[in-house]
């Protein structure tokens, strides 16, 4: 039942393109999708959270757009080139690009977006900044940035997410946060902002003048907001909802939904962010302070049930701290397939005596409670003296920043590369208290700062190589956190809805190249 | 003009409890684990020390508590309701912005629960030992018993997935466009189900009580005599058992009236009905402190408004209650 679900998704993506290729795009009408939950804010780099992106990534664009496997494409650059030492990256920008407000897009807007705009709002762009020495707009159509040394995934950041353009004339000299048109965002993309009916709809219409000839194909875009994980499935269902991107629905309805008529699946379109979930295991303190223990945690779960039974048969179970979307897998690691013996052995090793420790679930819906409940059962037929304790968002948030944790659950996006996504969560200078989101586990490690450290400014790719395949062996072997699963978030969408996944952030700015077969 | 003093008095008195009730919201949700900076960066999937220091310094919450109640307490002298953290916009914008879609709902539930709640009670009350009356007990226990998100569910499945009468979510139809009386039918057909659902559980209460009360005052000495004075026994259920009956219930709806801002945020959840329960729902859930205290305020002063008129209404209703008693 669910291996045919994930062939299913191949067959439709076959079907998908032939059809593509068959048929020439149909100009005009509209589509119908779901945001959720609904974003606090629509200009992005001021707001980076998920829903933001995931609408603003049409009205914004970056420098660069990013295929399925994250190879750099054209979007605001029309080319670029990197120097031989790695250290200076020279885009070209198109010519002829103007802003929704009619204004020409010019190379000051770069140096201003992210010089300025993103060094002081956007903490994911300021960890890609503190490498670079200077930003500097040569004529109109040029920006030259100058690293201070080699940064292996600078073209990688240039996703219209993490480092947007945005106006210069409308921000400069302002105060961002309060600036008059944060209500009404003012991008270069394919769609202008509409109207925002706060707790309904946000509506996106054509930009009559996008610069990519004959580009968009839809008049526009509807976000509806429906709160409910049951509506939001009602909404697909009754067909007033066409799209629904990855994460808006509950894992268990998605088979059901996926089997309707004239209903097409695609696994695609996550690639940049990759989803990796793990178990943070506290290494301060507690039995998962020792090696062993976090080891027989790896080997007591069952992560090929949870794939199957909680994600459909979806993602990828890890073999240790890269994921198969994350550059550089060593994959001549041993996995840590599920054994319970194995298990068992480290736990009478260590000596541990059935002292109890707590595991918090991820508050992000049923899906993540019940992958907690097969966690704690597997580690309960070991010996381990588990509990579950619920929180909601704010108290999980709270609870692993204070460090006030056993296990816990989370997933971080993996940026595609291990210098964006991956070193955050074990370098050691990464730990601080009051984010859920750096080195909350407290893992230290010498040597594993130094191989991160030096992987990250490496020239050219054969050294990083190296340095990561070593920094992998050691991670597998302390387990400084547990490794779920790469998540697979499928996009679900009315199969007349063609060409909706182009590149390796999906509907994020997928809507550009959609058109509606009708 | 002893009704004028009466409500001077009761509004002098709502004054104080309204700000006693601000002070103690405040100490409570101060109780609640993680702040609203460390939820924005928890959403923002990555956050640095600077980022979290901005928004709280913004935020004004590196100030000490005192200071915070202080700043929070003067603004709302001054009807300042201040900004909500997470959506930048002014409390009371957001609040009047949600309201009408509230009251829409809510009140038509109201008068829909109110109305056939003491209609099915009377019937029932005057049909004890008959089927028809069992039958109303019956339903009225089921809807009291039932769960409102179940029913809300499955109303939806039976009438929009199904049968496909109704729509299934939110106030409108979204990029239709419509206007004047289209617009007016098409938010009435949106109305129809998160309003049946919202009714069916105080219409339930109102129906159980109605008929209670209306058997105990048929028992009365006054109807005996109005019976023995001849009086068409239509009449006497009206005016003598009816009216008596009355004074539970309109303190029950005064309880519910008082609900009417905050009361429906499961029905609005799950049928997308942009509303106030929604937005203190997830202002609850993103620690936006002051959206949720100005959701509070709110809800208290039509609490103690309701319970004024109630009391209004109860020397209308009856004119034994003296105004002084209250």
């Amino acid at each position: 039942m669910k291996k045919p679900l994930a062939l299913a998704i191949s067959a439709a993506a076959l079907a998908f393109t032939s059809a593509a290729l068959a048929d020439d795009p149909k100009e005009g009408g509209v589509v119908n999708t779901i945001i959720q939950p609904e974003p606090p804010g629509l200009v992005l780099g001021m707001v980076q959270n998920a829903p933001t992106r995931t609408v603003s990534g049409n009205i914004y664009e970056g420098l660069l757009r990013y295929s399925t496997d994250l190879e750099p494409m054209p979007q605001l650059a029309e080319s670029w080139e990197v120097s031989d030492d790695g250290r200076t990256y020279t885009f070209h920008l198109r010519e002829g690009v103007t802003w929704h407000d009619g204004e020409a897009f010019t190379a000051d807007d770069v140096v201003f977006s992210a010089d300025v705009f993103h060094r002081e709002l956007n903490p994911s762009a300021r960890a890609v900044l503190q490498h670079v020495e200077s930003i500097e707009a040569t004529d109109d159509h040029t920006v030259v940035f100058t690293l201070k040394q080699p940064f292996g995934p600078f073209l990688l950041s240039f996703e219209a997410g993490t480092f947007t353009m945005v106006p210069e004339h409308l921000y400069a000299g302002t105060d961002f946060r309060n600036n008059e048109h944060n209500d009404h965002p003012i991008g270069t993309g394919p769609f202008k902002f509409d109207n925002w009916e706060r707790g309904t709809v946000i509506e996106l219409v054509k930009n009559e003048e996008y610069y990519e000839e004959g580009l968009p194909y839809l008049d526009g875009v509807n976000w509806h907001v429906i709160p409910d994980g049951a509506s939001r499935a009602v909404a697909f269902e009754n067909e007033t909802i066409d799209v629904l991107p990855s994460g808006t629905v509950e894992n268990f309805d998605i088979p059901r939904l996926a089997e309707m008529d004239n209903v097409c699946m695609t696994e695609e379109g996550h690639e940049y962010f990759s989803p990796f979930a793990m178990l943070w295991m506290n290494n301060r303190e507690g039995p998962t302070a020792d090696k062993r223990f976090r080891q027989a945690v790896m080997y007591a779960m069952d992560r090929e049930f949870a794939k199957n039974v909680l994600w459909n048969g979806l993602g990828n179970v890890p073999l240790s701290a890269f994921g198969s979307n994350a550059r550089f897998q060593n994959d001549d690691l041993e996995p840590y397939d599920y054994n319970p013996d194995r298990a068992r052995e480290l736990l009478d090793e260590m000596g541990y005596d059935g002292e109890e420790i707590t595991i918090l679930p991820l508050p992000y819906g049923e899906t993540w409670t019940r992958w907690a409940e097969a966690v704690q059962q597997n580690l309960r037929e070991v010996g381990i003296n588990v509990e579950t304790q619920a929180t909601d968002v704010g108290g999980w948030n709270q609870r692993l920043g204070d460090w006030d944790y056993d296990l816990a659950f989370t997933y971080l996006y993996q940026y595609g590369d291990p210098a964006l996504g991956i070193s955050r969560t074990y370098l050691s200078d990464n730990i601080a208290k009051g984010s859920p989101w750096n080195n909350v586990e407290g893992y230290e490690n010498e040597r594993v700062d130094e191989l991160f450290n030096e992987a990250a400014t490496a020239y050219p790719d054969e050294e990083r190589e190296a340095l990561y395949s070593e920094v992998q062996e050691i991670l597998h072997e302390d387990v400084p956190v547990g490794w779920l699963m790469e998540l697979g978030f499928p996009t679900l969408y009315r199969c007349d809805v063609q060409n909706l996944v182009t590149s390796g952030v999906g509907v994020n700015d997928g809507f550009k190249d959609a058109w509606l077969d009708r | 003009m002893v009704y004028a003093r009466l409500i001077l008095m009761r509004l002098f008195k709502a004054v104080i409890v309204l700000f006693l009730i601000v002070i103690f919201n405040f100490l409570l949700i101060q109780l609640a684990p993680g702040d609203p900076a460390s939820i924005l960066a928890g959403e923002a999937g990555a956050a640095d020390q600077e980022f979290l220091n901005q928004l709280r310094e913004r935020f004004g919450l590196d100030q000490p508590m005192y200071v915070q109640l202080w700043h929070y307490v003067s603004g709302i002298a001054m009807l300042d309701f201040g900004y909500s953290y997470r959506l930048g916009v002014p409390v009371f914008d957001l609040i009047m912005d949600r309201l009408p879609a509230t009251l829409l709902l809510t009140g038509t539930a109201f008068v829909l629960s109110l109305v056939l709640g003491i209609v099915a009670g009377s019937m029932a009350a005057s049909r004890v030992k008959k089927p028809s009356g069992s039958i109303i007990m019956a339903l009225a226990l089921v809807f009291y018993a039932t769960p409102l998100f179940w029913v809300a569910l499955m109303s939806v499945v039976v009438f929009s997935v199904y049968l496909g009468w109704l729509p299934a979510y939110g106030l409108y139809t979204v990029g239709a466009g419509h206007t004047g009386f289209a617009l007016v039918l098409d938010v009435a057909q949106h109305l129809v189900l998160p309003a049946t659902t919202l009714a069916l559980f105080f219409m339930a209460i109102y129906t159980r009580m109605t008929r209670t009360s209306m058997l105990d005052a048929a028992q009365q000495d006054y109807v005996k005599t109005a019976r023995a004075k001849g009086l068409k026994p239509s009449i006497i259920q009206r005016r003598h058992v009816l009216r008596n009956a009355l004074l539970p219930i309109i303190t029950l709806a005064g309880l519910q009236a008082g609900q009417m801002v905050g009361g429906a945020i499961l029905t609005e959840t799950v049928f997308a009905w942009p509303g106030i329960g929604r937005l203190m729902f997830e202002a609850l859930q993103q620690r936006d402190y002051n959206l949720l205290l100005g959701i509070f305020f709110f809800s208290a002063a039509l609490v103690i408004v309701f319970n004024i008129i109630t009391d209004l209404v109860y020397s209308l209703a009856d004119p034994r209650i003296k105004k002084g008693a209250a």
